[in-house]
């Protein structure tokens, strides 16, 4: 397979929308940084800062005369396994086995470490392996191209008679051998090949196998260090206390007892927020309690979760739609009209690791410490607040405790920064769980109105959808949107529905958070919002037909044979045609085709006499084209069920007088170890180009249990978090009604159980 | 002053006596593989030992300690649950981001060392105090069936560098 230096191809493959569209559009600047990127000779000066390594032919491979092969990650590892499969992209291509490499965090340098899916230094979308499929192995070919010929050079003989094993180059005929290391001085002044020519899929000898993750020994013996972990001679901790209120100011503080606390150091009193530090946590921590602060809520004080679903109803039914998407003439013909609101709620991130950062302002430089998938945004936050330019900034990457999302905003870092910036020493700012979860940036609330027409043989002749929600890229990355300003992660995995529907039209109305209150991107961005209504809606269409779901899928999917393989395979490997009787026990299946990949999955599920819902077995099927590592594949699709489940069962932000009404795990829940079912995951083989996994089965996991709930009980879910109380079977029971209690847990959260009780078969919830 | 045995080792700390074992721990001994996640003992990340006894260590105080000797996820492999438990971690491949992991490996230690052969209701009752965000609750409990069987073997280990540069302290 001969690659050619070339982007287009890998671009348009990744034009699919939303998050990725938003940054495959992006030109200028960002394009040569992009083009920086690839492979070239020297890159001295991340060679120079990086102990000067015997051979370093681009910016993601260091051979040192002994030791292991240094590979510098673009991508961050938060979980989703990037940092192995990435090395295995490099190390395929130079004929080295994974036990030869060590890994490094990439430095914060968008010339060198921009990835051509995103034009900027970033993770998230689901992006790297896509991204880096075709990068990192023209990486490691043409570091292996410049060694070999180092190696034929020396030895006087063509470079295509020499073989390469686990990093030692041979020549059969003389019996020469040598090692990358011996030949790294020779290889650095061979010329850089202008192209490469990659191995044959059928050869991989790494790609597509289940090698053993590279980051885990250290995270099961403790020694893993994370942002939270990261520590620097004479450091502080510090605590923050933000108003509750977005936007809100400080009007008064009294702080004499937090500086009464032994082991306070300081009270750092900004216009938005007040921060104790402290010899260690507990004295921040105890002095930021003893804090007595006047806040002034200011234009926020007013608002609610209620008032924005009631703004948002009204948007949708008056404000200006931009058409996303739009085949023949929904107005055409008639038959059975359906129609349906479906509406979803503000989204906290909660990853595991608190918010945190460590940072060090001197005069002539800042230094921090900190976990993120947007390092070069939080150079340019700290640059701004020091006033020091950007190449004073140094930033040290590390592992992150979990991403979701929350760590593609920058805002952590700009605070931690104002903290430390008027202290003078180190100062780590760690963010207590209340405040990670009631100052996140949250994923925002959608409300859709869905119809469709049914032809004479049930199948949708007409399909509409009017998205309406706040834009997270109109902030995040205002130069993504469309022309009209139509922001295409909003109505991503709704424009482009799987199913053969002859007249379709997708739109979105823009609905403003209130005084520009950010909202952000979560795991599964547009799709996990839009694949609920579209798998929802088309199962009350079957429903409606009175046809069996999965029928009905495939009788619309016949023009489209990766979906229909994916729901094939579920359907066998679940025993579809074969269901459990008795009881209120129901499955329910989802398919769809988020970020290039194609998945469904089927969940069989009960639900008690009070409401209760237990999730009895799940079954997946992913075709994502060529795997790199198919445990990582199957990891990501188990836990991103989990996190879809989690939000469909448990999660929601609401605001009450300004305020986020939740605080911390016992009323932002999640799932349980008690409330996991098996998680069968079934990988379709594809020599399709890799599509991304790591939000995949977030995205697919809330129509799967919501159709699951309607076979089992007739009540139709269009709202989530789920209402228990619409599933009590007997209204006399409702005061039993609890949410699947951990077992484990201290201190437990009893569900609010909404007072409506369960309307007829099919109605709307 | 207290007096603590972390890890076979002794450590006089000068802090408050309500001052959790885990900031003890993380801030004053250096020990950051026990992790904060919430404070209050929602989710489990802080778990440590105590006398052998899974506990939460981020509202543990220490007065409350006394002579009882704490294992932290650092030395829990020098014990024979602990040291089954990482190996099948690594067998069945666990961990995503890892950050919950060290709790996770604590509660199934302990869990192992009283109940050698668990059935699932045990692991839900000893397992379902630990979240994990990224949802690796179905390896787990694959793990620790493993770890009661005693087949594991020694994995490879491959260290993950911070970037060097000016000023490296991670």
């Amino acid at each position: 397979m001969n690659a050619p230096l070339a982007l287009n191809r890998r671009d348009l493959m990744l034009a699919g929308g939303g998050f990725t569209l938003a940054f495959t559009i992006l030109r200028g600047g960002r394009a040569q940084a992009m083009a920086d990127a690839r492979p070239q000779a020297g890159d001295p000066a991340a060679a120079a800062a990086d102990g000067a390594p015997a051979f370093a032919p681009n910016a993601f491979i260091r051979i040192d005369r002994a030791g292991p092969v240094r590979l510098v990650m673009p991508n961050v590892e938060m979980g989703q396994g990037v940092y192995t499969g990435e090395a295995t992209l490099m190390a395929e291509e130079l004929d080295i086995g994974l036990d030869q490499v060590v890994l490094e965090h990439a430095p914060p340098n968008e010339a060198l470490y921009a990835m051509p899916a995103l034009k900027m230094q970033a993770t998230g979308g689901s992006t790297s392996t896509r991204a880096a499929w075709q990068v990192l192995r023209e990486a490691g070919a043409v570091a292996r191209v410049m060694l070999v010929g180092a190696a034929a050079k020396n030895w006087s003989v063509d470079p295509a008679a020499c073989t390469v094993e686990r990093g030692v180059v041979h020549h059969a005929a003389s019996g020469r051998t040598a090692t990358y290391g011996e030949l790294a001085e020779a290889a650095a002044r061979q010329p850089v090949p202008p192209k490469v020519t990659l191995k044959d899929p059928k050869d991989f000898a790494l790609i597509g196998k289940s090698f053993r993750r590279l980051d885990t020994a250290a995270k099961v013996d403790g020694s893993a260090i994370y942002g939270m972990d990261a520590s620097t001679p004479g450091m502080k901790i510090a605590v923050v206390v933000q108003c509750p209120i977005y936007g809100g100011r400080v009007k008064s503080v009294d702080d004499s007892a937090a500086r009464a606390v032994p082991g306070v150091r300081d009270v750092i009193h900004l216009d938005d927020a007040v921060a104790v530090s402290g010899d260690h946590f507990w004295a921040a921590k105890t002095g930021a309690d003893a804090l007595k602060i006047e806040w002034d809520g200011g234009e926020h004080a007013d608002f609610s979760t209620a008032a924005l679903f009631k703004g948002l109803d009204d948007s949708s039914l008056n404000g200006k739609a931009l058409v996303a998407r739009e085949v023949g003439d929904v107005g055409r013909g008639g038959g059975h009209r359906l129609d349906a609101v479906y509406q979803v709620p503000m989204l906290a991130h909660a990853p595991m690791e608190p918010l945190n950062a460590l940072v060090h302002v001197r005069p002539d430089a800042c230094e921090i410490w900190v976990g993120t998938q947007v390092p070069v945004r939080c150079v340019d936050a700290a640059a701004a607040v020091t006033g020091l330019p950007a190449d004073k900034i140094i930033l040290h990457n590390h592992y992150l405790g979990g991403g979701f999302g929350r760590r593609l905003e920058e805002d952590s870092v700009r605070l931690a920064v104002r903290i430390a910036k008027p202290l003078g020493y180190p100062v780590k700012v760690i963010w207590t769980r209340e405040q990670d979860i009631q100052h996140d940036v949250p994923r925002p609330a959608y409300h859709d109105r869905i119809g469709a027409v049914l032809g004479g043989d049930g199948l949708p002749v007409a399909w509409t959808d009017r998205v309406t929600s706040e834009s997270v890229m109109r902030r995040w990355v205002p130069a993504g949107l469309r022309k009209d300003g139509l922001d295409s992660d909003t109505v991503e995995g709704s424009a482009e529905p799987p199913y053969d529907f002859p007249n379709l039209r997708v739109e979105w109305v823009r609905h403003d958070m209130p005084n520009g209150m950010a909202v952000g991107w979560w795991r599964g961005v547009g799709p996990t919002h839009n694949l609920f209504k579209v798998e929802s809606f088309i199962d009350e269409c079957a429903h409606a037909a009175g046809k069996d779901p999965v029928a009905y899928r495939r009788a619309l999917l016949q023009k489209n044979p990766r979906v229909l393989g994916v729901l094939n395979l579920a359907a066998e490997k679940m025993g579809w045609d074969s269901p459990r009787s008795g009881g209120r026990i129901g499955r329910g299946v989802a398919v769809a085709s988020p970020f290039g990949s194609h998945v469904c999955t089927m969940v069989e599920i009960e639900v008690s006499a009070q409401g209760e819902i237990r999730l009895l077995r799940s079954v997946s099927a992913v075709d994502c084209g060529m795997v790199v590592n198919p445990n990582t594949v199957e990891a990501q699709i188990q836990g991103g069920l989990v996190f879809g489940w989690t939000g469909a069962l448990y999660s929601q932000i609401t605001y009450e007088g300004g305020a986020v009404q939740q605080s911390n795990f016992n009323d932002y829940r999640m799932m349980r170890m008690n409330e996991t079912p098996p998680l069968e995951v079934h990988i379709v083989h594809s020599s399709e180009a890799p599509g991304g996994i790591g939000e995949v089965g977030t995205a697919i996991a809330a129509p799967a249990l919501g159709n699951a709930i309607f076979a089992a009980t007739g009540m139709r879910i269009r709202t989530l978090p789920i209402d228990r109380g619409l599933l009590v079977q007997d209204k006399g029971a409702q005061k039993a009604v609890l949410t699947a209690l951990p077992l484990g847990a201290l201190v437990l959260a009893g569900a609010a159980v909404a007072g409506s009780g369960r309307s007829d078969a099919g109605e709307e919830a | 002053m207290f007096t603590l045995n972390v890890n076979g080792q002794s450590h006089d700390v000068d802090v408050p006596p309500d001052m959790p074992l885990l900031w003890v721990l993380r801030d004053v001994v250096g020990l950051t593989g026990t992790k904060f996640g919430c404070g209050v003992a929602q989710c489990g990340a802080c778990t440590v030992h105590v006398a052998g006894q899974a506990m939460r260590s981020c509202v543990l105080p220490v007065s409350a300690l006394g002579s009882r000797p704490v294992t932290t996820v650092e030395a829990v492999g020098q014990t024979p649950a602990g040291q089954k438990v990482q190996q099948a971690w690594l067998e069945i491949e666990v961990v995503q981001c890892g950050y919950c992991q060290s709790g996770q490996v604590m509660s199934a230690a302990a869990l192992l060392t009283h109940t050698p052969d668990p059935t699932d209701a045990d692991i839900d009752a000893a397992m379902s105090g630990n979240i994990c965000r990224c949802g690796t609750y179905a390896r787990i409990r694959e793990a620790i069936k493993l770890a009661a069987t005693g087949r594991t073997t020694a994995m490879p280990t491959v260290p993950i560098a911070a970037p060097a540069g000016p000023g490296a302290q991670s």
